[in-house]
Parts: structure tokens; sequence; C-alpha cells
């Protein structure tokens, strides 16, 4: 039993360690099954977590034996729970998706350095989902971003090179920005620990430096998440980074910066100061509007399927933002399922695009003409994950849909829900692109040449386990649905 | 997680529930042995056929046993908490369900001469699809909830739309986007809203007999112009019901193969449209409380105005599909207009006119395709004197013709007996006049074809020789023209079906 | 006098919004790095600050000194420069890829040098 005590610690350290064991065994063969081991294995620990966590209520572990708040605090309650579920289990996914992407996109030679800074970008992904320390935090955030700063550069267009320098500009503005909230707000509060911190702001709501701390962090996670219009480095990183970092992380980075928004609102400050005080409600929800709209136009007129779907994710976060920004039980379920299934769905789509890049070496959309034909199981996938972007019953992407409308009509905000289900068309236009093409076009420019070019079983197996997934989690949403609603309930009573 | 998964009765030969899970089964097992059999048409085909007789029998089963022992409600699994997918049989479900799995036999017998006949591509993937828009049509018939409605509607859309398309040619594809835009965006943009508004309104998405909105009217929770609002969204969120201005994807849809084009008008989506619409405004508004909301009486006069338009239109439409398409919009919306009467009676006449219409128009579409199949002629002007060549085809032609105008023999007359003594009772002379007006217009668009191709000369430049359509072709069309009158003499089965609902709701 | 006591913050102030002006204003990708360490550089003086008790000398424990600074942000700090230092480096090379494939690292040049999508 000590190791399950211990298993909030083992979640970061499993990959974190594992990492430099990838570069010491240098093959990229026996790097990629390092890798995979630590994916699983902490997979198989946030599932061990999530189920301790929905039976016995919130697990903590002081690191190093020293306790809070003077020591740094592992904190998982049903909200992060959830997340590392996802956050692990699309990194393991991936992990299976990336032999064979990752040989054909890098190269042997060089592999096992992407399997180490995958493992570290895993771990600080992790870490910020885990941990309960608002400084800790930090750190852990910029493991993961330098390491993700890293995987895009390794895009074989060398525009990549230059969208990582953009990302990594505007990444450690946004993490600064978060460094300057924790010093102001520690300044007035004298703790970092995030229970702490909320109990000792209660009583202080009107100092300045709560507030100027407030708009800091805000600011500077929605430059993590996004959020629209802070999203400008997203669709070029997405675009050229390698297939396998796109999948991994499009279905995640964004999500643990959600995450972490989630936390400051409502956890730290309490829902009460977040929503009552300051106008954020108004602010999340013109902006995540204006996301869904101005994103999924701006989507509609791409040619790169990769920076199509790039554009198609700054506008779901925008559904995402939307929910917590109702700050209602129902709202924040809705933004947490949807970070949940939008992660699978989305995962899903770019391995679909990781696929053809392999089998095509292209995802322009003039290169994708008759592939219905040429790669039946990729391009049905796309499909399927294209209806779930859409929100057609039975997919995941319905029921978030279906959550966040009754959210907005519970709220009395009927023209939200008017603006949501408009928006949803909007995707119909630029999947619908995507399918006609690859249905009842010719395969391009000669036409002639008809033949089967179907991606490899290790491609197409993570692929369709994310796809099949967001079909399962769209018929089945006791466990997604069930789980989000702890966790919406969790943040909020926190508050 | 099978024992609490499922709910309801399961167990024995008897259950209702099993012989519904039955009638999706079937057409969704017969697709994968479809796809599994694409190589070899023939024992493809012998599947099909198979699986359309099978489904039938299984349906004339679940009539069997509901008058025998009533409906039960089936829950497999809940989606949502309290909202699951729900199956259960009633009256009108039980009539939509029996119209289009009979007439799926026949069209099948139809497909496979037509198909052969013009050498079409890609077979297996259209009777596969075919096969998966026939289960999502039964689980539309048999739906217990909206939610559950909602998902076989919309797999319905999707499952047609590669049928839509069929041929890949740029006019199908144009076709295409007009059919899925329309029927998507209207289904997701004010269906969908509305279904939610519903459930947060009223809290349930049953369908109740007397509706489910009429206890937060009482309690004030609602207004009539909400009520007026709501039905605004599911009258023009059903798409499929084809009132205008949502009507335009059906025309578009006649890129389709014919066997496809009988499919949308007769067997499946516009029949799933008005059945919903039907089913909506008895079983979540109630007649009753739709009767006493002014708000909500605009439905009656916007249905009898695409009744006068769509057949205006169509007497100016030279392409024969497009004839029939537009005359197909009109008569969706004597279904519509006929629930919008709100007089139980009239309801009758709503479910008697989905059964009536299916068997009238598959006729006329299974004939115009035959006519293009032998002499690849699809204008109304090109079709002097063909009655002679064909005169099986224009002969099921004429009593379809004569069944839409509502005249005896033929079961037109009897929905539209039921329509008229509705809007009678409840002295809507308005709807009166549309009938009088459009059976009027109906004979004005179909009567001189069936002239000119029964008294006028073939015209001299015609050398094509051409006798009678294939076999498969002739059967169909023979069997849809007898079955139209057939239903006028012996019209029990789905008029006391008709009956039950009318006094239910 | 109140406002000049607190000059540290002033500096802070200014170092923040000159670094920030210079990452968003120059065009030279190696000068954007330069302006995003002078940014980082603030927080870092931020820190120290806040730390720094009037009186207080360094937290070693000895003989007669009752005040002490709070360790506890300069510790924050020491960790928060290892990571700008990262930071920097990886910007920096990722600079130095940049210029090996484009052969320039102005913004301007660059936009220039692939075909538009």
């Amino acid at each position: 039993m000590i190791a399950s005590v211990h298993f909030p610690i083992l979640q970061i350290v499993l990959p974190l360690l594992l990492a430099p064991v990838c570069v010491l065994l240098r093959g990229a063969r026996l790097a990629w099954f390092t890798a995979l081991t630590a994916s699983w294995g902490a997979f198989g620990i946030a599932v061990a977590l999530l189920y301790d966590v929905l039976a016995g209520g919130p697990v903590s572990y002081a690191v190093g034996g020293w306790n809070a708040p003077w020591g740094i605090e592992l904190r998982v309650d049903a909200a992060n729970a959830f997340v590392l579920t996802i956050v692990a289990g699309i990194g393991a996914v991936v992990m299976i998706f990336a032999r064979k992407s990752v040989e054909h996109e890098i190269g042997d030679s060089r592999a096992y350095l992407f399997y180490s800074a995958y493992l570290l970008c895993l771990a600080g992904l992790l870490g910020v989902t885990v941990t309960g320390d608002a400084f800790n935090l930090f750190v852990f955030l910029e493991i993961s971003s330098l390491s993700s700063y890293v995987l895009i550069s390794l895009g074989k267009d060398r525009r990549a090179l230059y969208a990582a320098y953009q990302y990594l500009i505007l990444g450690t503005i946004g993490a600064t920005f978060y460094l300057i909230g924790v010093g102001l707000l520690y300044q007035v509060t004298g703790t970092l620990n995030m229970m702490d911190l909320a109990q000792r702001i209660g009583g202080q709501e009107d100092l300045r430096g709560v507030h100027v701390a407030f708009a800091f962090l805000t600011v500077g996670i929605s430059l993590k998440l996004a959020l629209f219009p802070l999203h400008f480095w997203l669709p070029n990183a997405y675009a050229y980074a390698p297939s396998a970092v796109t999948g991994f992380m499009a279905a995640t980075a964004t999500k643990v910066s959600v995450y972490v928004l989630l936390r400051v609102f409502f956890t730290i400050f309490g829902v009460d100061f977040s929503f009552g005080q300051m106008p954020l409600g108004e602010i999340l929800m013109i902006l995540a509007v204006a996301a869904m709209f101005a994103a999924s136009t701006v989507a509609i007129f791409q040619n790169d399927v990769k920076r199509m779907l790039a554009y198609s994710s700054v506008a779901q976060i925008g559904y995402i933002v939307l929910g917590i920004g109702m700050a209602s039980v129902t709202g924040v379920q809705a933004g947490v399922l949807h970070l949940f299934n939008h992660a699978l769905i989305k995962g899903g789509l770019f391995l679909a695009m990781g696929c053809i890049a392999y089998s095509i070496g292209s995802t322009h959309i003039r290169d994708l003409g008759g592939l219905g034909k040429r790669m039946p199981w990729t391009a049905a996938a796309f499909v399927a994950g294209g209806f779930g972007l859409i929100g057609i019953p039975m997919t995941a992407g319905f029921v978030s849909k279906w959550y966040l409308v009754l959210a907005a009509l519970e709220q009395g905000w009927w023209w939200i829900a008017v603006l949501i289900l408009l928006s949803s068309l909007l995707a119909v236009l630029y999947v619908w692109k995507v399918v006609e093409r690859m249905y009842f076009q010719p395969a391009g420019g000669t036409g002639e040449t008809v033949e089967r070019a179907e991606a490899p079983l290790g491609l197409l197996i993570p692929t369709w386990i994310l796809i099949v997934a967001s079909i399962w989690f769209g018929i089945d949403t006791r466990l997604s649905a069930g789980a989000a609603l702890e966790a919406a309930k969790t943040l909020l009573g926190a508050g | 997680m099978g024992g609490e998964f499922i709910t309801g009765e399961l167990i024995g030969v008897e259950s209702i529930g099993i012989a519904m899970l039955w009638a999706l089964l079937i057409p969704a097992a017969g697709s994968l042995v479809i796809a599994w059999l694409g190589r070899w048409p023939n024992l493809r085909e012998t599947v099909t056929l198979v699986t359309a007789g099978a489904l039938f029998i299984d349906v004339l089963w679940i009539v069997e046993l509901y008058s025998r022992n009533g409906g039960t409600a089936l829950t497999l699994w809940e989606i949502f908490p309290g909202l699951g997918l729900t199956f259960t049989a009633e009256p009108l479900g039980l009539l939509f369900a029996l119209v289009a799995s009979s007439l799926w036999i026949v069209n099948s017998i139809y497909s496979i001469g037509y198909m052969r006949g013009n050498g079409e591509q890609n077979q297996t993937r259209f009777y596969i699809c075919f096969a998966v828009a026939i289960a999502s049509t039964m689980w539309v018939a048999f739906a217990g909830n909206m939610l559950t409605l909602f998902i076989g509607y919309e797999v319905l859309t999707l499952s047609t739309y590669p049928l839509v398309t069929h041929s890949g040619k740029p006019e199908a594809i144009r076709g295409g986007r007009t059919y899925l835009g329309i029927l998507i965006s209207t289904s997701i943009g004010l269906l969908l809203l509305g279904l939610l508004m519903t459930w947060n309104i009223a809290g349930t998405l049953d369908f109740t007999p007397g509706g489910v909105l009429a206890a937060p009217l009482a309690a004030g929770a609602i207004g009539g112009p909400m009520i007026g609002l709501l039905l605004f969204l599911y009258v023009f969120g059903i798409g499929k019901a084809a009132l205008m201005p949502v009507h335009r994807w059906l025309p578009a849809a006649m890129v389709a193969p014919t066997p496809v084009s009988a499919l949308l008008h007769a067997v499946a989506v516009v029949k799933a449209g008005v059945f919903t619409v039907v089913k909506v405004i008895v079983y979540l508004f109630g007649v009753d409380l739709l009767a006493n909301t002014p708000e909500a009486n605009w439905l009656l006069y916007v249905a009898g105005f695409t009744i006068i338009a769509a057949s205006v239109i169509a007497l100016r439409q030279d392409n024969l599909k497009r004839r029939l398409a537009y005359s197909t919009v009109s008569q969706l919306s004597y279904v519509v207009m006929a629930a919008a009467i709100l007089a139980p009676i009239s309801v009758v006449g709503a479910a008697m006119h989905i059964a009536a219409h299916a068997f009238g128009k598959i006729t006329l579409f299974f004939a115009a395709g035959s006519i293009y199949t032998v002499a690849h002629k699809t204008e109304v002007s090109q079709l002097d004197g063909i009655g002679r060549r064909m005169p099986w085809t224009m002969g099921a032609f004429t009593v379809g013709a004569l069944s839409m105008i509502g005249v005896p023999p033929t079961v037109g007359f009897v929905s539209k007996w039921f329509i008229l003594q509705g809007a009678m009772q409840t002295e809507q002379f308005v709807a009166v006049a549309v009938v009088i007006v459009s059976t009027l217009l109906n004979a004005a668009y179909f009567l001189p074809i069936v002239h000119a191709a029964f008294f006028r000369p073939p015209p001299d430049d015609d050398h094509a020789e051409h006798g009678e359509a294939p076999l498969p072709i002739v059967i169909a069309l023979t069997v849809t023209a007898m079955g139209t009158i057939i239903l006028f003499f012996l019209p029990d089965l789905p008029l006391g079906l008709a009956r039950q609902l009318g006094i239910g709701g | 006098m109140e406002a000049f006591g607190l000059y540290n913050y002033w500096i802070v102030i200014f170092l923040m919004m000159s670094g920030f002006y210079v990452v968003i204003a120059r065009g030279n990708l190696v000068k954007k790095l330069v302006g995003l360490n002078i940014f980082q550089a603030s927080v870092f003086v931020f820190y120290i600050s806040m730390g720094k008790v009037a009186g207080g000398t360094a937290p070693i424990i000895a003989e007669g000194v009752e005040t002490y600074s709070n360790p506890l942000p300069h510790v924050l700090i020491l960790t928060a420069i290892v990571v700008g230092v990262a930071t920097t480096a990886l910007g920096l090379s990722l600079v130095v890829r940049i210029n090996e494939e484009y052969g320039t690292v102005e913004e301007e040049e660059l936009a220039g040098k692939d075909p538009a999508e």
C-alpha cells in the first residue's frame, strides 16, 4: 500500500526520471520502449488516482515530508484527477503513434531526443495538474513549455523553427505574467499554497494588490491557453510541429492551461471574487463568443488541414471558456466535459492527419483528393472525428454541446444558446470542405493512379483508439459527465 | 455492464421490446453483411431482399404484439441523467414503421432493376447506406422520447447523404451540399434548441399522450408566446417536413438516382419529417394545449400556403422529377396542416396521409425512374405517346396521380376525407378552401401528363426502340399501384392504428 | 518621500516596461530575446525586493541578530533564474537554427522567405 500513498509524486517522477534514461539509451527502439513504459505507467497511476478520489475524496501528498503550507503540497481532487487522466491517457495513446510517425518525420538518429523531450513535457503537464502550490506550478509549467518549444521545432518544415520561436516568446511572457501574479499574491498573503491562499485572500479582496494579481494571472494563463485574441502562437505551432506532437499538444497543453485557469478563478480567488467583484463573467463570455465565431470563420478559409484544425481548436477553447464563464455548476461541468471530449476528438483528428502526412507527405487540402479510396480507414476516422467537432448526436461533441446549451438556458441566456448552435454550424462548413475533397475529388493532379496507400497499423490503431473513445463517450456519458459534474462541484464548492 | 444498462421488459419471445430491438438490428446487421458480400452482387442483393422481408415480418409481429398487450417502453441506457435511449411502440410509429418496411421490400426489388439497368457505380455502398437509412428510420419510428428521435433523425440525414451524391458529379455534390446544409443547419440550429428548451422547461422529453408542456403552462412557467416560439423551432427545425421556406433541399436532392428519390419521398426521409411533426404536436405539445394557444395558429396558414405555393411551382416544372418533388412538398404540408387543424379526426387524416402519400408517390417515382431507365427521358414535354410503349408504367403512374389528386378508388381519397372532416368540424374554412384549391392544382399538373402519355401521338423524330421496363421495375411499380387501390378498399390496418392515435391524442 | 522610498519598485516597473517594449517593437530575433531577458529580470528584482525586511539581514542564525529577511522569495527566484537561463539558451539556439535555414534573423526578411499558403 506504500506505493498507492506515493501515487501523486510517482505520477510526475516516473516520466521525469525516465526522460534522461532515454537520452542514455540512445537507440530509437529502446528509447521508445522506455517512453512507452513511462507514459503508460503514468496513465495507470492517473486512473488509479481518479478512482481513489471519486471513492474517497481528495488526496494530499506532502513532498519530502514537509507539510503544507511550508512544503510543497500535491493535491488531487475530483477536478484535477479528471484532467490527469485525460493528459496521461492522451500521452500514452500518442506514444504508440509516435513510433512510426517519429521514425518517418524526425528520423531514428534523433528519435531519442524526441522521446526525452516528450517525457519531460508530459511530466511538466502532469506536474502542473497535480501540484497544490502556486509557485511549483510555474516551475512545472516552464518544464512543459520549454520541452514543447523543442518538440515543435523538430517539425520537418523550416517554418516550425520560427513557430517555435514565436511560441517561446509569447509563452515566456505568459509564464512571467503568471509569476508576477503569484509574487503579488505572496506579498499580500505570505503563502504559496493554493488552499492557504484561498483562505487568506478572504477579507482582503479590496486590496489593489489582489486585483492586480488577478489581472496578471488571468492574462498570463489566457496566453498559454490561446484564448482569443491571445491565440496567435497556436496555429503556426500546431501546423508545423511533427504530427505526434500536434496530436499530443492539441489534446493536452491548452487543456492543462484551462485547468490552471479553473484553479485560479475558483479555488484561489473563489467564485464570489472572480465573478462577483471582477467583471470576469462578461469578459470571458464576449471573448469566448468572439473565439467561436472568428476562429471558426478563419478555419473555413484555411487550405492546410492541420492549420484549419488548429483554428478550430481556438474556437473550441471558446466553448470551454464560455462554460467556465457561466460560473454555474452546469456551466463549469460543460466546460470541463468539453475539455475532455475535445481532447479526444481533436487528438484523434490530428493523429488522422498524422496518418495522412505519413502516407502522402502533405496535409494540404489539394493533396487530399481521392483519400476516401486510398486511405479508407484514415478518411473514415477523420469523418467520425469531424462529426464530433460538429456535434452530431452519438459523438462526444454532442454531449458537451448539450450541457453547454443547457447551462446557457438555465441562466436564461437563450441568445448565447442560439450562438453556440449557430457557431457549430460553421464547423459543418470546414469539416465538409475536407470530406468533399476526400470522397468526391479524384486523387490530386494525375487522377489515374488510385492505389491503396493506407497508413500502417501502428498509426491507425492509436488514431482509432481516440476516435472510438470520442464516440463511446458520446453514447455512454456516465463516466465523463459524472466526473465532470464532480469536478464542477469541487471547484465551485471550494470557493 | 449489461444488467443495469438496459431496463424494461426483455424476457421472452412475446416481448415487444425484443421485437423492437430486432427492428433496429435486422437492417443494421444487413448493412454489415452487405458490406462483407460486396464482391458477389447476386448474393449481396439476396441479402438485401432477405433483410427487407425479415424486417417487414418483424414489424408485423410488433403490430400483433401491440394489439395484444399494448406498448411498453424499453430504455437501452441513459445518455443524460433521466434521459435515455428509449423505444416505445405506439400507433403512429407502428403505422410509419409498417409503411416504411413494406415499401422497402418493393423499393429493393426496384433498386436492383434500376441500378443494374443503368450500370451505376459503387452499388455496394448504395445498398449499405440504404440499409442504414432504413435502420435509422425504424429508430425514428420507435423512438420513445424526443432525444432518441433526434439521434435517429440525424443518422438518417447523414446516411442518405452518400445516396444523394451517389453519382459524384459536380451537380450531385452541389445538390448534396444543399441537402445536407439545410437539413443539418435546421436540425442543429432550431430543432436541437427547441429540444433543449423543452427539456429545460418540462424536465422530460418522453412522448406523452396529452403532451409534456401542460404542467409547466398550468404552473405559469411558460406562456402562450413561448409555446408559439417552441412550435416555430420544432416545425422549421424539422427540415425534413419541407415546410416553406425550408423545402429547398428536396428539389436539390433530385440529382440522386431514382430509387433514392423514392426512398427520400416515400419510404423514409420526408416521412420521417412529417412523422416527427405529428409526433411533436400530438405527444409533446398536446392537441388540446395547442388548440387553446392562439399564438400557435400560424402553423395552419404556413402549411396552407406551402400546399398552394408548391403546387403552383410544380405546375411550371418541365422536369418530371422536379415536378414530383414540388408535389411532395405540397403533399407533406397536407400532413402538417391536418395535424395543425388540431381535431382528433384530422390527426387520423394526418396519419393516414403519411401512408397514402407514401404509396402514391413511390409509384410515381418508380414510373419516372422506369421511363428514365428505358427511354432516357426526364422532361414532361418528351412524354407524348409513351403510354403506348410502356402501358404498365404509365398505368401505374395514372393510379399514383389519381391518389395524389384524391380520386376514389385510391387511398388518397380516404386521407383527404378525414382532413376535410376535421376542418369542417373545427370550422377552419381556410383549410377547407386550401384542400379544394390544391386538389384542382394537383389535377392541373398531373392529368396533362397522363393525357399526353396515352392520347397524344409520339413525336415523329422519336425513333428510339424501347418497350416496357425490366421486370423487377415493373413488378415494383405494379405492386405499389395495387397497394394504393387496395388500401382504399381495405384501410382497416392503417386506419385502426390511426384511430387509436386520434383517441389517444 | 514615500514614493522615493520604494525606488526599487519603480526600477522594477521601468525594467518591465522597457523589456516588454523591446520584445514587441524590435524585429531582430536576438534583440527580442534580450528584451525578454530584461522583462524577466524585472520580475527577479521584484521578488528580491519583496523578501527584504527593513533592517533585516541574511537569514543565517547569528548572535545578536533579531530580524532576518524573508529567504523564501530569494529561493524562489533562484529557480526562476534557472528557468530564465534555460529559456534564453533555447531561444538563442532556435535563432541559430533559423539563421542556418533562412540566412537572416530579421523578422521582416523572414516573412517573405516562405511561399504564402
